[in-house]
């Protein structure tokens, strides 16, 4: 029986600095993973629009019932204009309905840290308005609320604030308490410990709750845009699917369902770049452990 | 003022920094956490308080701290309590893990409103002094829990302070580090004449460490003993390997065994 050939001495082996075939092996799995994470996925999303392009074609499915996915990208060419110019009005009411909604749940929750008080009697209304589906709520606040683009925002900003809130007044109330002793011993006041203890603490939390509000004012705002309908002055994307419904123009349909995706898309990208950039120094969730 | 410009006076001659005056701790519901706590801490007193679990030693610190109020009893600091009259070690490093180390030491300061420039060869003295100098702009996660309890003592005597409180603070990390740790404390004992009330569940560690050791017992907590520990400083392994630290090491634990078994000795 041979010795095995780990106890080689390294000169008396190949080159390299790999002396294991194990390692070796392991080495190689890492290097396809690391491609693969990549390629797999864009590959099987060519793969999905070929075969959608094929069915439609080989069944000969005419545009007013499916179109092509080259249909749909020439049609987004075409009406580029009116598409982008409804895609604008729907970012600007969703990134305005977040921004509102990164205020007001930051508010609230520092307020509800500092005062049980305004905890006990606000947290049901967040509850409330939280727990009620937006489009059930939607058409009354287009009665109420005269302007329309106000209410298009406080729609959404129903939708995206209650994350953001309850995160961050989880971050908030989870700083070590040891620290919280140590700013006893040192008699920092309310807004030290606020500012020194509580707001770091609360940052992973709250940039959690921001990527889930991200995407929920995008939602808020189409949804309210739905409901709001194809009356007055309305002119963003959830519009535009509405109005090429009626005109049973699927192709534009098509072409906005693929807007309002990307962008979702683009700010689940952002906040989560965000996030790794505003914690990669510290936070063992944005840490790679070597 | 620097860290180290205190002068270890010798015994005797030592004015006293803290009294405490028979204090009681009754928590909600009646239990008796700490009964009778009398007590005079001195200038540059190595305090250990010594004993199981439940026997209110890491009460009595609370207190002292200032974190919570005797029930009954008053602790009374000689001439006034200042705003850097204390720092504290707890058993957990319990850093900022969104600072780096010396924005950690920074702290005292901070809350006080002084930037970090205007105190930062302080810090760095400080964190000298616990040889961390090198690693002021780390962050506390690339440190091993031995550097993270440097770093956490560097910041409970950045700002000199007339008396340090550690509860238990080298009880999680291994034997090795922990002895290490041990020895660089007294050199920086020596080095700053600091004050130290030093809470431990370890005979070995308080007769190592300690001038005075006080030896507590549960249900009620209350000090059963002191014992004094006449060696004097700097020690080191010598003194870890005489006769006269195992003779007190046994005294001591014999003291503490008493307290374990109350019902056989009576």
């Amino acid at each position: 029986m041979s010795v095995t050939h780990n106890t080689t001495p390294r000169d008396q082996q190949g080159s390299g600095p790999i002396f294991d075939e194990e390692e070796e092996r392991y080495a190689r799995a890492q290097r396809i993973e690391a491609i693969a994470r990549w390629v797999v996925p864009i590959v099987v999303l060519a793969l999905s629009i070929w075969l959608w392009d094929r069915v439609v074609v080989w069944n000969e499915i005419p545009h007013y019932v499916l179109p092509g996915p080259g249909l749909v990208l020439s049609t987004l060419y075409e009406d580029r204009v009116t598409l982008f110019a409804s895609l604008l009005v729907t970012l600007q009411i969703t990134f305005m309905a977040l921004a509102v909604a990164i205020i007001g749940g930051v508010g609230l929750a520092v307020l509800f840290t500092q005062s049980k008080f305004a905890e006990m009697s606000f947290s049901p209304f967040a509850v409330i308005l939280q727990v009620t589906p937006i489009v059930s709520i939607a058409p009354l606040i287009f009665i109420y609320v005269e302007n329309r683009l106000v209410g298009l925002l406080l729609c959404a900003w129903i939708v995206a604030f209650f994350p953001i809130l309850a995160n961050t007044t989880l971050g908030l109330k989870s700083a070590d308490h040891n620290l919280r002793d140590l700013m006893n011993i040192y008699k920092a006041s309310r807004w030290q410990r606020l500012r020194f203890l509580q707001l770091p603490s609360a940052l992973p939390y709250f940039l959690g709750g921001l990527r889930i509000a991200g995407g929920l004012a995008l939602i808020g705002a189409v949804v309210a845009e739905y409901v709001a309908g194809t009356g007055g002055i309305g002119s963003g994307l959830a519009f535009r699917i509405l109005e090429a419904g009626y005109r049973l123009n699927i192709p534009r349909m098509f072409a906005a369902l693929l807007l309002i995706a990307l962008t979702g898309i683009v700010i689940f990208a952002t906040t989560s770049l965000i996030s790794h950039f505003a914690l990669r120094k510290w936070h063992e969730s944005a840490i790679k452990r070597e | 003022m620097t860290v180290h410009d205190r002068a270890v006076l010798p015994l005797g001659a030592r004015r006293p920094v803290l009294r405490i005056n028979e204090v009681d701790k009754t928590f909600n519901g009646g239990v008796v956490a700490l009964r009778r706590l009398s007590l005079t801490v001195n200038e540059g007193d190595f305090i250990s308080l010594l004993g199981p679990s439940g026997c209110g030693k890491s009460t009595a610190l609370r207190l002292i701290a200032g974190l919570m109020r005797p029930t009954v009893g008053r602790i009374v600091w000689e001439g006034g309590q200042g705003s850097d009259d204390l720092g504290v070690v707890f058993q957990e490093p319990t850093l900022m893990p969104w600072n780096t180390v010396a924005k950690n030491v920074w702290l005292p300061f901070r809350l006080r409103g002084q930037s970090f420039a205007s105190v930062k060869d302080r810090i760095m003295e400080a964190l000298a002094l616990v040889g961390l100098e090198k690693f002021a702009d780390s962050y506390p996660r690339e440190l091993s829990g031995g550097m993270k309890m440097r770093v956490s003592i560097a910041r409970a005597l950045v700002t000199n302070p007339r008396l340090i409180l550690m509860d238990e603070p080298f009880a999680a990390l291994d034997e090795i580090t922990r002895q290490k740790l041990n020895d660089d404390l007294l050199s920086l004992k020596a080095r700053t004449g600091a004050t130290v009330i030093f809470v431990t569940h370890s005979v070995f560690e308080s007769v190592f460490l300690s001038d005075r050791i006080l030896v507590m017992a549960a249900r009620p907590g209350r000090i059963i003993k002191e014992i004094e520990v006449d060696a004097g400083y700097p020690r080191g392994i010598d003194w870890r390997t005489s006769p006269e630290y195992a003779a007190v090491a046994r005294a001591t634990s014999e003291t503490l065994t008493s307290t374990l078994a109350p019902d056989e000795v009576h």
